[in-house]
């Protein structure tokens, strides 16, 4: 991290701190205390806790890592925040990082990974993975226009993301599943989801954390050259995991790339 | 609590020996750091140089962490009332929040818990040597440090072991002041230094003089009207009592908002002037002196009570205390007033009683050092002050830059010698800087800082450090 960028002067969040908001937090721990570092997952836009809750809290457990999952305001059975910015939503983040017993390992998931990326910057995370994260810009846009135009293009006038089921999961995924899943999602706030066409950069990490990107080259949301320059950002390669859809949490799959993650981090010397 | 009985320890036996100038042993510890104190200085200066590569040994004279903020350590300077006078947003390190659910003024158990929380929370304990008081700091060649310790109380053994650099975190709240009177010796009545107030209770039913405005007298003041049978606040001055909250928000957090706008001293002063007699109004019906000094040129107090105690008649300001006789105190104006017993709420004196004062620059040995940044010393690149701050505001923001800054600098000496040397050279410089408007002449002024233009100046200092 250069100096030029590390920001000491925060009068803003001094003089207008974010206004608190009650917070759905799920988890799962191990039965035995192995002295690992929680992760904390945080879902994208339009996701809550429960996305995380299905499979992959209960396997970390099972793996020995205890696993915290948080709904971001306005998600899943937080507080309602129509007007949440990107700003409460990592104040959200971490909020929840700084009350667990010991230092995170934060994994965001799709917008959820720029909220991370955010959080980054006011928490030194033992670690941070990113999984399928959508940075925002108009590129992200335009592909979302052209896959499901019906879906997106009230979000640009302020309305509901709406995201549809080939957008989300494979074909593997069955019918029955993918359609709970849907019915599931929420909204974002109107500003946070503006804030992503702004393509907002997010300042460097405190702490120097490792990170570790991945997702599908199938993603029908964030395509595989946005994968590469997101790891990039982070001096590493994104991990691919082909044939997966964008919601790689709940996708038939899901046990891959969650196993990929905690491999990481076991072998990851900074992450222990 | 843990005690200094598990791992991480040095283990004098274990490394290279090595022998001070007394011929006595020390033990090498290489390129670790030490550092006196485990109050949220300490700790943050543990945390920032861990998390920059440095392997770190702690001294700690007291069983647990939080230094100030422990009100079972022998030398709290916190009573049962006490809660931050610096609301949350500024208050806490930044990249470890408060709770949300705390108030915007947590009360004194919340902010132990809240250090106890940020040392497991960055497993800070295991570096950390309680009940291990650090007797003396002496410089050796190479710009290291012989850092000799013993069980606090003076038992056991001393140890000497020898550091690649030192940072100073042992609070300034701990060494009472305490002004001289004539015939004090004489008085029949209770004395006592608010370091030793703990509760109401040794107040309740009696007659109360409490000596001395910073924010404790004034603590004091209050409590002593709602439980003293009389209270008297003598002050040798009039000062500005500015209510914890001004215009529906908590006063620190208005005042930072003219600052992120850059607002002038000059107008901010105005204005707060402005704001204050709106609401508390002119404090002189009450007989409370006129300020002799702007807002801002006196250590802000903040509390809302003491005036609306004074206005309730539960308060009476009176003048410096002129002499004491054996059943009375003689006040500046001829007064006499009958107090059963006396607090002396007149502050604290910065100590370092285990450094030979001539390495900080305090020839005279006031507990008064020349240094840069109030942290860095001419002379000794590898030695850093935490915490040597009196804010206008929270300390613990600033004492997490001044660690960043240290960590950073002694990265610099290892990797970029050249920019190392420059440091130094600014150090040499600008010792003696200050970061504050003017302000009045006091024991306590000296290292008044305002807080942004001292985060501005730090922020500057890491540029010149690192940048291009
Ligand atoms: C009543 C009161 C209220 C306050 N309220 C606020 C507030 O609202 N906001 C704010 O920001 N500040 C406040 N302060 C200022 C307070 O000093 C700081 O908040 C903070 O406690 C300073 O932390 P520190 O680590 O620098 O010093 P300390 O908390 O004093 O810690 C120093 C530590 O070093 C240890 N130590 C000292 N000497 C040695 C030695 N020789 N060997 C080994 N260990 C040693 C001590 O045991 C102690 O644990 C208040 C102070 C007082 C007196
Ligand atoms: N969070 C809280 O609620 C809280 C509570 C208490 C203290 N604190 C902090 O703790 C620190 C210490 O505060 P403090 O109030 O103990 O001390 P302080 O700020 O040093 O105030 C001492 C007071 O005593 C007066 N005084 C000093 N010597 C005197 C003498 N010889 N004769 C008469 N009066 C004399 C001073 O007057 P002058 O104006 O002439 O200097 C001043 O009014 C400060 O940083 C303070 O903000 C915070």
């Amino acid at each position: 991290m250069s100096t030029s960028e590390l920001r000491i002067m925060r009068g803003r969040e001094w003089s207008r701190p974010v206004r608190p908001a009650r917070r759905e937090v799920l988890s799962a721990v191990p039965e035995l205390e192995e002295g690992r570092p929680p992760l904390l997952f945080v879902p994208g836009f339009g996701h809550g806790a429960w996305a995380f809750a299905e499979h992959w809290l209960g396997h970390a457990a099972s793996r020995g890592f205890p696993a915290y999952a948080v709904s971001l305001r306005g998600h899943g059975a937080s507080e309602p925040a129509p007007e949440a910015t990107l700003r409460a939503y990592a104040h959200d983040v971490v909020q929840v990082a700084a009350s667990l017993p010991r230092q995170a390992v934060l994994v965001g998931h799709g917008a959820g990974a720029l909220v991370v990326a955010h959080a980054l910057a006011r928490y030194p995370a033992r670690g941070a993975v990113l999984v399928a994260p959508v940075f925002g810009g108009w590129g992200v846009l335009g592909a979302a226009l052209r896959r499901n135009p019906a879906g997106t293009l009230p979000a640009v006038f302020g309305g509901p993301l709406r995201l549809n089921r080939g957008q989300l999961f494979s074909r593997e995924l069955p019918d029955e599943e993918a359609r709970r899943y849907v019915g599931r999602l929420g909204r974002a706030g109107r500003r946070a989801q503006w804030a992503l066409l702004g393509e907002p950069e997010a300042e460097p990490a405190v702490g120097a954390p490792p990170v570790l990107v991945l997702g599908s080259p199938d993603d029908r949301v964030v395509p595989a050259s946005t994968l590469t320059r997101v790891a990039r950002r982070y001096g590493s390669a994104p991990l691919l995991f082909p044939g997966m859809g964008h919601d790689l949490m709940l996708d038939a799959r899901w046990a891959e790339p969650i196993d990929a993650i905690l491999d990481w981090l076991e072998k990851e010397p900074a992450a222990h | 609590m843990s005690t200094s009985t598990d791992h991480g320890r040095p283990d004098p036996e274990a490394t290279s020996p090595a022998a001070n100038s007394d011929g006595r042993p020390v033990s090498d510890r290489g390129d670790t750091v030490c550092v006196i104190g485990a109050g949220a200085s300490g700790l943050t200066a543990i945390k920032n140089l861990r998390e920059h590569g440095f392997g770190v040994d702690c001294y700690e004279r007291e069983t647990g962490v939080g230094g100030a903020w422990n009100w079972r350590h022998d030398r709290s300077p916190v009573y049962a009332s006490t809660h931050l006078i610096s609301s949350k947003p500024f208050t806490q390190f930044p990249d470890f929040p408060m709770p949300d659910s705390w108030p915007d003024y947590p009360h004194h158990g919340q902010v132990l818990s809240y250090f106890e929380r940020y040392a497991d929370h960055f497993d800070l304990r295991s570096h950390i040597w309680f009940g291990t008081e650090v007797i003396r700091v002496q410089p050796v060649e190479g710009d290291r440090w012989d850092v000799t310790t013993r069980s606090t109380g003076g038992y056991g053994p001393e140890r000497t072991a020898r550091y690649a650099a030192v940072v100073i975190a042992n609070g300034h709240n701990w060494s009472p002041k305490l002004p001289r009177y004539e015939g004090l010796e004489q008085f029949r009545g209770e004395i006592m230094h608010a370091s030793s107030y703990k509760d109401p209770a040794q107040l309740r039913g009696k007659r109360v003089l409490v000596v001395g405005a910073g924010n404790t007298g004034c603590d004091i003041a209050v409590e002593a009207a709602q439980q003293a049978s009389r209270c008297w606040h003598s002050t040798r001055r009039g000062y500005w009592y500015a209510p914890k909250y001004v215009l529906g928000r908590p006063a620190d957090q208005v005042n930072d908002t003219l600052l992120a706008l850059r607002v002038p001293l000059r107008v901010r002063q105005w204005l707060y002037h402005w704001t204050l007699r709106l609401t508390v109004g002119d404090l002189t019906r009450f007989g409370l002196p006129k300020p002799d000094h702007r807002v801002y040129e006196t250590h802000p107090i903040a509390n809302s009570q003491l005036v609306y105690y004074v206005g309730h008649g539960g308060i009476g300001p009176v003048p410096d205390v002129a002499r004491f006789h054996p059943y009375a105190v003689e006040l500046a104006d001829g007064r006499e007033i009958d107090p059963e017993v006396v607090v002396f709420a007149t502050g604290y004196l910065p100590r370092f009683e285990f450094l030979d004062a001539s390495v900080f620059g305090d020839s005279a040995g006031a507990g008064r050092p020349t240094l840069w940044l109030n942290a860095f010393t001419p002379g000794h690149p590898t030695l850093a002050v935490a915490g040597l701050l009196q804010p206008d505001s929270g300390l613990f923001t600033l004492s997490h830059w001044q660690t960043v800054l240290f960590a950073r600098l002694l990265q610099a000496r290892r990797d970029r010698p050249e920019r190392a040397a420059a440091f130094a050279q600014r150090v040499r410089d600008r010792a003696g800087e200050r970061y504050s408007g003017p302000v009045k002449e006091s024991s306590r002024h000296w290292f008044e800082v305002g807080h942004a233009d001292y985060l501005r100046a730090i922020q500057r200092a890491l540029v010149e450090l690192e940048g291009k």
